[in-house]
């Protein structure tokens, strides 16, 4: 086909529908008076046992403060591992449950929506059932599972504790992911994309993904977030992950230590967070200067 | 070409194609119009490749397409909701089928380029869809479409988000892009001014069937069936009796029956009149009174009630209807044969 001379008369500036968004700056508030007392209160609150835990991990065994008890974190070898297994764990569940969940909620939207409350019934059980029974179910499969399962599971906490968590993770990502593809007109994009020659597969990742970023982001964060707090099934299972770790260094003796190690997990924890804003953020600006 | 043949789709109880036949020649627009549930969409769907049918087939180029999915289909759509990916700019928006069947990047942004300065959008290539006004994200949506060089172009209702205006601009660029680029259209429409000003052909749709498919003045002027005939455009039911040489007297002329079929001399019949091919005659003497006046611009609407208790609607040039609100008036056909439908106790007005 060729387009040759044929086209609409340029500068005929249709409009029509929906206005396109106001170029708007940001405009400059003097916060009231009351408004910075109640933030100084809520930083107090929050920051205060912060500081003082941050201040206390200071503490070293001859009584200075010093950066001894995060040196001894560093070089405990046996800590070290069990970091790495964690954020292995995290890093594993949380693309997985992105990618099984993703292309379930999309489905469940798209053919099935009578199953949505089945979805979400089902997606809860996790919290109903306690960790405790899952745990006790999986020492039973343990013992009962023919050896190669049993080799091929138990031999390595990722590949034990894995399944387990993108189980225990489906209550929050379920409902990320399920707001995030809310959000969007996902019939009209999904037939848009398919129109246009895309594969199911290039639909999601080209289409789908990018539109619900925020969602799955959020979704990996809370899955990260499980993963770095888990102890039940872990510790049942005689695993030594971060958390487990964390509790035998706080029950050891050398508190200075346990709470280094406290300040360690939640500044990873926020750091997270803070990646998270600063990716959602990127979402909302396409590039550089036509942000309106 | 295009052939739908005896398709049929049912959901639940509810029919939504009761054995559609079509077919649409190549290069040629064809508007399925009809109220909301008749059909016309869900035939487009199915001709896209978005459902399926429960029986029948759809034939592309003599090629049974029913059971091929979307993706393979070439076939360019514009939807009635705003469909542009919001996480591309414009250029991506419309280079997006290129990408997905492997052309060169330099290449389909070029061609994306071509299609935008067709549609007239170049300064918006970079811009993101939010940053566009309603109409300017169809019209992208349409160079979207258009990239793929498509087979057939479905329109499922493109304009009915726009404001009056701009869908009266939209459609005429629409008709023109289709014409020159000589491409097989399916539009779908509720609204008739569109299906009759943009088609070739128009197919008036029911319950799941095509009522008429014609050329818009054809079904215009001679609407096949009381539905189409009621549906497109308004229309007079005036009471006549059928007279022996197929002819029909109403409102005291004597008018040629255009379909007399076995209706006998003297039945009651009621004759189906354009509110256009009726004119108002000012008569203090006259057996109607003017009870509704609306101004339209170039015309005005008249609702004028006889004194049988009868409502005729007149349409006529603003400066030919010499009438006000309250004046008694005669009425005057302007036509010299109608459709007549037979009067049954049921179909009393």
């Amino acid at each position: 086909m060729s387009f040759g001379s044929v086209g609409i008369v340029p500068g005929d500036d249709v409009v029509g529908g929906p206005e396109p968004q106001p170029v708007t700056k940001g405009r400059k508030e003097r916060p009231r008076p009351w408004r910075i007392a109640i933030f100084v209160l809520a930083a107090l609150y929050f920051v205060g046992p912060l500081a003082s835990a941050f201040k206390f991990s200071l503490i070293q065994s001859n009584g200075s403060y010093g950066f001894g008890n995060y040196g001894q974190i560093i070089n405990n070898s046996a800590i070290r591992s069990a970091l790495i297994t964690s954020l292995e764990i995290s890093a594993i569940t949380a693309v997985l449950v992105v990618v099984l969940m993703l292309p379930t909620v999309v489905w469940v939207r798209l053919r099935l929506p009578k199953l949505t409350l089945m979805m979400e019934g089902v997606t809860l059980l996790p919290i109903v059932i306690p960790p405790v029974v899952l745990a006790a179910g999986l020492e039973e499969l343990q013992s009962h599972a023919p050896e190669w399962l049993v080799k091929l599971l138990f031999n390595h906490p990722v590949t034990a504790l894995t399944p387990f968590y993108v189980i225990l993770a489906l209550p929050f990502t379920y409902r990320a992911l399920d707001n995030g593809v809310r959000s969007i007109d996902l019939h009209t994009l999904v037939d848009a994309s398919r129109n246009l020659g895309a594969s199911w597969r290039q639909t999601i990742v080209h289409v789908i993904l990018p539109n619900v970023e925020t969602a799955v982001l959020g979704a990996m964060f809370l899955t990260i977030a499980l993963c770095l707090g888990e102890v039940v099934i872990a510790t049942l299972l005689l695993y030594h992950t971060f958390p487990v770790a964390l509790i035998q260094e706080s029950l050891s003796g050398t508190a200075g230590i346990s709470v280094a190690l406290s300040i360690i997990t939640l500044a990873f924890t926020f750091g997270l967070l803070f990646a998270l804003s600063f990716l959602a953020g990127r979402r909302h600006r396409p590039s550089s200067g036509r942000m309106i | 070409m295009i052939r739908f043949e005896g398709v049929q789709r049912q959901f639940g109880q509810v029919t939504a194609l009761a054995g559609l036949d079509l077919e649409i020649e190549k290069g040629e627009l064809i508007a399925l119009l009809g109220p909301s549930g008749c059909g016309k969409t869900t035939a487009l769907r199915i001709l896209g490749g978005f459902d399926r049918p429960d029986a029948g087939r759809v034939l592309v180029n003599d090629v049974d397409v029913s059971s091929m999915p979307p993706n393979k289909r070439d076939m360019g759509m514009v939807f009635q909701a705003y469909s542009l990916f919001p996480n591309m700019d414009v250029r991506t928006n419309v280079a997006f089928g290129l990408r997905m069947r492997r052309r060169e990047k330099a290449k389909r942004l070029k061609q994306a380029d071509e299609l935008l300065e067709l549609v007239g959008l170049t300064q918006t290539a970079d811009r993101y869809p939010y940053q566009l006004s309603g109409g300017q994200q169809q019209r992208v949506a349409i160079a979207r479409a258009l990239a793929i060089e498509p087979t057939v172009l479905l329109l499922d209702e493109p304009l009915s988000a726009l404001d009056a205006r701009v869908r009266t601009q939209l459609r005429a660029e629409i008709r023109s892009l289709q014409q020159r680029l000589g491409i097989t259209t399916l539009f779908v429409t509720h609204d008739q001014s569109e299906a009759l000003s943009i088609a070739d052909r128009v197919g008036v749709m029911q319950n799941g069937r095509l009522e008429q498919v014609d050329t818009p003045e054809a079904v215009y002027r001679h609407p096949a069936t009381p539905f189409v005939a009621e549906f497109v455009g308004a229309m007079n039911r005036v009471s006549g009796r059928l007279g022996d040489a197929g002819d029909v007297q109403v409102l005291s002329q004597r008018l040629k029956v255009l379909n007399p079929n076995s209706m006998e001399s003297g039945a009651a019949v009621y004759a189906l009149l354009r509110p256009e091919g009726v004119a108002v005659v000012p008569d203090p003497a006259g057996p109607g009174e003017v009870t509704q006046r609306t101004f339209l611009g170039s015309t005005v609407r008249l609702e004028v009630t006889l004194d049988t208790g009868q409502k005729i609607l007149v349409e006529q040039p603003t400066q030919d209807a010499g009438v006000a609100l309250g004046d008694r008036t005669g009425l005057r056909i302007l036509v010299e044969s109608v459709i007549v439908e037979e009067m049954v106790p049921s179909s009393a007005p």
